[in-house]
């Protein structure tokens, strides 16, 4: 089955409220376009659950800054004293996790389980008492997994049945939100035909993904961003 | 003169040893990288997803969808990986790095460390941190060693939330190297010419000196 769709139709999919995974840790990853297309219709009271929130005034800080995130799931905002103000304000409510353990609960959902148990964070105030589990005589943190109703990917490359290849180290939390999201919206500035990628070096495998939006080019949100050039 | 940076980095580059896996936490320790020779053997681990991420590209080789966990347009080493999030946290939880070095807002004598916040005015968050410091075989604390208001970030036990309990084996700071021992805290070395009971007077915590140690001394 083909799965392209234009960007308005697979954006139009996500309602007010939804529940939103979103690729990227820092730029890597963050799939731009599609952010743009629902700043653009303005879907708002969104959950967000992303790594971070990338730069003041870039990809999900345009979304937070104009008002449609209620809530924000992540491990780092170290880089956006916009969102850090926003929290502090109590106008962003912010849900902090460690990176590996909001990893971890992902990949879980995605895996179809519930949950695990770590050590993780255990002396530690993330880890309340009721979160604790006493299993043959050691003591565990429950971590319960972690789905979303939405998941919004950038791929380097995928196939129209959403067979999908990332690069770099944008690789870092996409094909985990694929498998953990009930509808998988991917852009791609290079769409190809099936049988174009060897199967082994896929990524992520079609199963997952729902819809593929083919952008025509990357727009500068994509390039370099000078301030972290070393000179 | 070196600056107060340079003083640590160049200290804290010799920590690093042929052959090991190492995290560069955000900020100053990322900035190590830069102290080590081009050939030098070590695979630095970068959590967002890559083992063997090494110096600036060039600018012609620079790829916008490569940085490591700091944001900086890293280059590969040969024989580096890319992976998942998962994965990527899965070498820091089974230990399979060797030192971590890593910034701290407080640090203090049983070795607790806290960086992720501080309550209602800065709080970046936990980032991979709790993991890296809960896990890593060694773990190097890079700080200044009084805040931009004089005040000790050694302290006799931290007040800010801990991002881990006893995880801290040494301390360098741009006045000296302090390990953290089941005795309390040593001074191995100082860094500058500073008497002891000036560099006390810079530290909450109680320190221990090791005898015959003077300024420059390596211990």
């Amino acid at each position: 089955m083909k799965k392209n769709q234009t960007i308005e139709q697979a954006i139009a999919a996500i309602p007010s409220g939804a529940r939103v995974m979103i690729g990227g840790f820092g730029n890597p990853g963050t799939p731009f376009s599609l952010i743009h297309e629902l700043l653009r219709q303005g879907q708002t009271g969104l959950t967000l659950i992303k790594n971070d929130a990338n730069e003041a005034g870039h990809g999900i800080s345009k979304l937070i800054e104009n008002g449609q995130v209620s809530r924000l799931i992540t491990t780092h905002i170290g880089l956006n004293k916009r969102a850090i103000d926003l929290m502090n304000q109590g106008q962003l409510d912010i849900e902090f996790h460690p990176q590996g353990i909001l990893a971890e609960k992902i990949r879980t959902a995605g895996a179809g389980s519930f949950g695990f148990l770590t050590d993780i964070g255990l002396d530690s105030e993330i880890t309340r008492p009721e979160d604790l589990l006493d299993w043959q005589g050691q003591t565990y943190k429950v971590e319960m997994a972690l789905s979303a109703d939405f998941a919004l990917l950038h791929a380097a490359e995928a196939d129209w049945l959403g067979n999908l290849v990332y690069r770099g180290s944008a690789i870092n939390f996409s094909p985990l939100m694929a498998m953990a999201a009930d509808h998988v919206i991917v852009e791609t500035p290079s769409l190809a035909a099936p049988g174009h990628f060897r199967p082994e070096h896929i990524h992520t495998p079609g199963a997952f993904v729902d819809s593929v939006v083919s952008l025509a080019q990357l727009t500068s949100d994509y390039g370099i961003i000078d301030h972290h050039v070393r000179r | 003169m070196m600056s107060v940076a340079e003083r640590i980095l160049s200290r804290a580059v010799n920590e690093i040893t042929p052959g090991s896996i190492v995290n560069l936490g955000i900020g100053l320790p990322s900035r190590i990288m830069h102290y080590l020779p081009d050939d030098f053997d070590v695979q630095i681990h970068s959590e967002n997803g890559i083992l063997g991420a090494w110096k600036q590209a060039a600018p012609e080789a620079m790829d916008p969808f490569l940085i490591d966990a700091a944001g900086a347009y890293v280059s590969l080493g040969q024989g580096a990986s890319l992976f998942d999030s998962a994965v990527s946290f899965a070498i820091i939880r089974r230990a399979r790095l060797d030192l971590t070095m890593i910034g701290a807002f407080e640090v203090d004598s049983a070795g607790n460390l806290a960086n992720w916040k501080i309550p209602g005015k800065f709080s970046p968050g936990i980032g991979g941190a709790m993991e890296l410091a809960q896990k890593t075989r060694r773990i190097v604390v890079l700080t200044n060693h009084t805040d931009k208001y004089g005040k000790p970030k050694i302290l006799h036990t931290c007040r800010l939330p801990l991002t881990a309990k006893a995880c801290v084996s040494r301390i360098i700071t741009d006045l000296a190297v302090i390990d953290v021992t089941g005795d309390g805290l040593v001074v191995r070395e100082k860094l500058v010419d500073i008497s002891d009971a000036e560099l006390q007077e810079k530290t909450e915590a109680e320190l221990n000196f090791a005898t015959g140690e003077g300024p420059h001394d390596t211990a």
